[in-house]
Parts: C-alpha cells; structure tokens; sequence
C-alpha cells in the first residue's frame, strides 16, 4: 500500500487516524529499507543544516557572486529586531531566516535543498519559525519535515520542482506548499487542513515565472524565498481557518504543471525575460560577465 | 511512490545552484575517481551553460573542488581554488562547443605525471545530479548513482563471460552493463552498474583477465 496523489496520502491518514508524516515515514521505511531510526536521523541532519544557513546571514553579511543581496539579510533583521514592523515579529522572522538561506546559498555556503537550492530558504523559515514560537520539541519539527518532503515527493512525481521545467512556481511554490503543510500539522491541525493548505499556496503562486538577474540565484530569488515562506503560512492560516480550496489539490498540481509548460522558455530559469530582460537587468548582467 | 524524501528535501550541497555547483562538482570527484592516477593539471572545456554562466554559479570552483575529491557538501569546496595551489595542482578553463551535448557539460582533461592524458566528458542534468557520456575516445552513459565498475578491453571473445564469472563469483549482481568499442578488433569500453560495492579484491581479479587493459571502480 503506497500513494501516488495527495488523495491518496490523505486517505491512507485519515483512514487509519495518524498525521500525514506517519504516512511519509512509513512509505520511506519500505522505500528504502531502512528503519524509523535512520530516516530521523538522516531527516535531523538535514534540519541542522537548515538551522545553519537560517541563521548565519543575520548578524554579518556574506559575500556574493556579483554582491546583489549582500547584507539584506541582516538589514532586515536587524529592523525586525526593533519591533516596530507592519506584519509583526513573526511573519518578520520568517522572511528573515528564508532571506538568510538565500544568501548563505548565494555566497557558495552549505545549505539544504528543500526541494530546490533556489527555494532552499521556505520550509526551513517557517518550520523554525514554528518550533520556536510555539515551543515546539524538535521531534515535531523532524515529523513537519516529513510531512513536508511527503507532499513534495507528490509534486515531483506528478509534476515538476525545476524552475528551467516550471518556473518559479515549480521552485518557490511548491516549497511554500510543502511548508505550509508542515505548518498545519505543526499547529495542530488535520491532515485534510494540511492539504487544503497544500491547495490555497499553489493556487496564490500559480504562474509565477523564474527571471534570474543575470542568471544569478540572488535577485529575485531571495525576495522570493522570503515572499513564499509568508505564502504558505498565510495559506496554513486560511485553510486552519476552515477555508476550502474549491479545487482538490492534485488538480491544482496539474493545472502548476501545465502552465510550467505553457510558459515560454524565456520565463523559466534562462534570464531572458521578466525583470532579468529589464534594462537594468541587462546591464548587471553586463557588468558582471562582461558581455 | 518510488520518490524517496531525501531526494525531495536534499542534497545537502554547497550553494548556489545544484546543476550549476553541486552537479559541477559531482562531475569533477566522479571524473577524478575514473582518471585514477595523482595528476599534476586539469583541464575544463565548458559548454553551453556552464561557458556562459559559470562565474556566477561559482561552477569553475566547484569542478575544481571535485577533481581535488571534495564532496559536493563540503564546505572546502569555496577554497578548491587556494587548496589545488597547496597541492601544487594546475587547473585552466576554456570554452569548448561539445555537439549534441546537454547545455551544462564539461569536457575535463587530466594530466598525469608521464604525459599521458586521460578526457571525460560529462553533463549535470538537475538537482545535483550527473551523468558521464564519455571516457577518451569511448561513449558510454551512466549516473555514477550506483556502484560502477569501467572496463577497458580488447575485443576479444569471451572477455565478457570471465568478467561476468568474477562478478559472480563475488555475489555481485549486475543491474546495467553496457559495451562500446572503437572498432570490431580493437579497443572497446565496458561500464557496470552493481546492486552492491566492489572491493579491490574484485578489481584486482578483473584486472588478471585476459585482454583486459585497465578497470576502476567507483564505490559510491
């Protein structure tokens, strides 16, 4: 017994009354072969790693590639530490750690694909952010994870995480999908909430396209990390709320998929459309390869 | 589901990209594992996107990194460059049109202490991962995902049935085999996927076979 839709999954949850990382585990304990132990603690060095590069662009700025984002992280930081913010210190620690993935990933240091090294910094904001405000143990945060990689393990069989394949919605969407399903169980809620939150994140970023300034994974990807990781608690929010997406989540997979493939190739990954076609686009691009 | 999580929620890579650094870097360790010999310079042919974008992405560093044997998730690899000047190690660039390769392939060339050389060519196809299509004048194709045994050979008759009694003499099991050769006669390559690790036992014994020219393994 395996699933292959989110439907599936969800079934096999709410049949047998266990959270969706139940689920996840046990598939993974068959796929591989490996006992429960293995895959937490494989799953728990994967989360370290995470903790690190949400951390260590907030106090000192790192150096990049052609030095686009260089120090926004810990601006934002800092400015989140006066307290003085529109959408309060949450949501503001949560852009803050996805914007340190980002730059950490940007200056060639160590960090978790999740599930792209683009979109690296989403599920590791909001999963940190989650255990520390609601005191969380890190066994939870582990089964967020799980539940998380489950969901994205749907996506990437059903469709695709490549911006090159999908655009950014392919990249960032899905990851705030697979964040914002980690957050409702996180929170406490139903596997079948988990999913709806599924549904609203993808349905918010739905043709989102991937436009590297020059290529680079810095602009907008970053502002993107931060802007995704707000997406899928938002969506967390909407569907614990009790808010139904309308459309079940494996269509709404699809419909990502298909409109990745409807977008022409400048739109997705080559830096030849959206803000990197824009004249100051083209001129950083200049500037840093020198053509 | 036959996607595992750790594929979903991994590698755990150095940054930026996983097709443009940790797949760069994955070529570069798996190239250095099949060259085998110290070398005392390597060289890197870029294609497609790597020539046109490889600055940005760090990918000149992390190929670099790889031919030193660092791992894609070791933080040296930023300092591949300063390490290979340690190690007295030359390294060069170059732009090279590679036909009907995928748009990120490399074609690296070592050089070894006696002159000779040994070129292979590889792409980075996504999500860190790679595959190597080419070893000097041999195609061939693998992912370097699972253990592979490289067989260079005369083609001869019967070569193929002793290799496949070692193998089986040491319970390995074959999950893909392919055979290539440059001419009937002459030269040919035989590359093997296992289901499990080869020991130097097992290398040693292939290499005492008959018209076998050189073998190397690649335990994962």
């Amino acid at each position: 017994m395996s699933y292959n839709t989110i439907k599936e999954l969800l079934s096999m949850a709410e049949e047998r009354n266990v959270l969706l990382s139940q689920i996840v585990l046990e598939t993974e304990m068959t796929l591989l072969e490996v006992s429960k132990e293995h895959i937490y603690n494989e799953m728990e060095n994967r989360y370290n790693v995470m903790k690190s590069s949400a951390k260590n662009a907030l106090f000192e700025k790192r150096k990049t590639a052609g030095g686009l984002i260089e120090g926004i992280t810990k601006t934002h930081y800092d400015y989140t530490q006066k307290n003085d913010t529109i959408s309060g210190n949450f949501i503001n620690m949560v852009m803050s750690r996805a914007l340190s993935c980002s730059e950490v990933n940007a200056s060639m240091g160590k960090i978790c694909a999740a599930p792209t090294a683009g979109s690296c910094g989403i599920i590791p904001a909001v999963i940190i952010s989650m255990e520390e405000a609601l005191g969380l143990s890190k066994k939870e945060s582990i089964e967020g994870l799980l539940c998380a990689s489950g969901i994205g393990a749907v996506i990437t069989k059903n469709a695709t995480v490549s911006g090159a394949e999908g655009g950014c919605q392919a990249e960032c969407g899905v990851a705030a999908a697979m964040a914002a399903a980690a957050a409702v169980q996180m929170k406490g809620g139903t596997p079948a909430q988990s999913v709806e939150a599924v549904s609203i994140a993808l349905m918010n970023v739905m043709g989102l396209v991937c436009d590297p300034v020059a290529g680079l994974v810095q602009v907008p990807c970053a502002q993107r990390n931060a802007s995704q990781a707000v997406n899928a608690v938002i969506s967390a929010d909407m569907a614990l709320a009790g808010m139904k997406s309308i459309i079940p989540a494996d269509e709404i997979i699809e419909a990502m998929y298909k409109v990745g493939k409807m977008l022409p190739m400048e739109l997705k990954e080559t830096a030849k459309g959206g803000i990197a076609n824009t004249a100051t686009g083209k001129v950083i691009f200049r500037d840093i390869f020198g053509k | 589901m036959n996607i595992s999580i750790f594929d979903v929620t991994g590698p755990v890579m150095i940054g930026p990209s996983s097709s443009h650094t940790a797949g760069a870097a994955k070529l570069g360790r798996i190239a250095r594992l099949i060259a085998e010999k110290p070398f005392k310079k390597v060289s890197f042919g870029l294609h497609g996107s790597f020539a046109d974008t490889y600055k940005g992405h760090g990918t000149d560093i992390a190929l670099v990194a790889g031919a030193l044997g660092i791992y894609e998730y070791d933080e040296r690899l930023s300092k591949a460059f300063e390490i290979a000047k340690e190690q007295g190690i030359e390294y060069e660039f170059y732009k090279i049109e590679l036909d009907d390769m995928h748009e990120n392939s490399v074609k690296i060339t070592f050089e070894f202490e006696n002159g000779e050389k040994c070129d292979i060519f590889g792409s980075s196809i996504g999500g860190g991962q790679i595959k190597i299509v080419k070893i000097n004048e041999f195609d061939t194709e693998f992912n370097a995902t699972a253990p592979t045994i490289i067989i260079n050979q005369y083609d001869k008759k019967g070569v193929i049935s002793h290799i496949s009694r070692v193998l089986f003499d040491y319970n390995i099991n074959i999950a893909v085999m392919k055979l290539s050769r440059t001419a009937k006669g002459k030269n040919a390559c035989t590359v093997i996927e296992t289901d499990s690790s080869i020991s130097k036992e097992v290398v040693d014994e292939l290499r005492l076979i008959e018209n076998i020219i050189s073998v190397q393994a690649i335990n994962i």
